[in-house]
């Protein structure tokens, strides 16, 4: 079984797909590292030869951020963003689309599910 | 797009004048500005500046993070008032506050 990056990767998909089930790797990227190790996308990942992961590794490792260092990176940008309290990052604050769309309606990837506000009751008439 | 590096960082001219100015002198004032357009660039690190958002002037420390925002994001320039609630309206001014 080939593991990279504390990953443990698909064994019945082609490298080239298999790679991009790790956190950082798309499937541009992953062509390319493919590229630099030698090693053929088409490849099954059982089929891989111990050595053949083993340069796979090395090219990961080497010059890719991936994981828990790139999660780290994102969260710190935002966190950045946060602490200068510049717009962007009064929008992340509060959990609203940061990229100037509307928010009228639909913006419910940011906003999470819907919580209806239980309309006003007219108040009773007083005597 | 992003702004080509061949021009720099845009700078209205009168701001960048007063922040050099104060650099020089070493003096420290608030400068009130309008110009919410321009870059934060590294002359303006431990200055304060006054930036208007079209009503009053909002006070911003400048620090080193914000090198390469504008001023304008730094001044909001609209104010969420909260929505609907059981709130008397004196509570909700309250807690805008």
């Amino acid at each position: 079984m080939a593991r990279i990056a504390g990953v443990d990767l698909p064994r019945d998909k082609r490298v080239e797909i298999a790679l991009t089930y790790i956190y950082g790797i798309g499937r541009s990227s992953s062509r390319r590292i493919l590229a630099d190790a030698g090693v053929s996308p088409d490849t099954r990942v059982h089929k891989l030869s111990d050595e053949e992961v083993a340069r796979l590794r090395r090219v990961i490792e080497g010059r890719h951020k991936i994981e828990g260092a790139l999660r780290t990176e994102v969260a710190m940008n935002i966190k950045r963003l946060m602490d200068i309290g510049c717009y962007r990052g009064i929008r992340h604050r509060k959990g609203l689309p940061v990229r100037g769309q509307r928010t009228h309606t639909n913006a419910r990837t940011r906003k999470g599910p819907r919580r209806t506000i239980a309309s006003k009751k007219k108040p009773p008439p007083k005597k | 797009m992003a702004r080509s590096l061949k021009k720099g960082p845009f700078v209205d001219g009168h701001l960048l004048k007063r922040i050099q100015e104060m650099n020089e002198t070493g003096e420290k004032r608030v400068i009130k500005t309008w110009s919410r357009r321009s870059t934060i660039t590294p002359e303006f690190v431990g200055h304060t500046l006054a930036v208007h958002n079209g009503n009053k002037f909002i006070p911003v420390y400048i620090t080193e993070n914000m090198v390469g925002h504008k001023l304008g994001e730094f001044a909001p320039t609209r104010l969420f008032r909260v929505h609907g609630g059981k709130l008397s309206s004196a509570d909700k001014r309250a807690k805008l506050e």
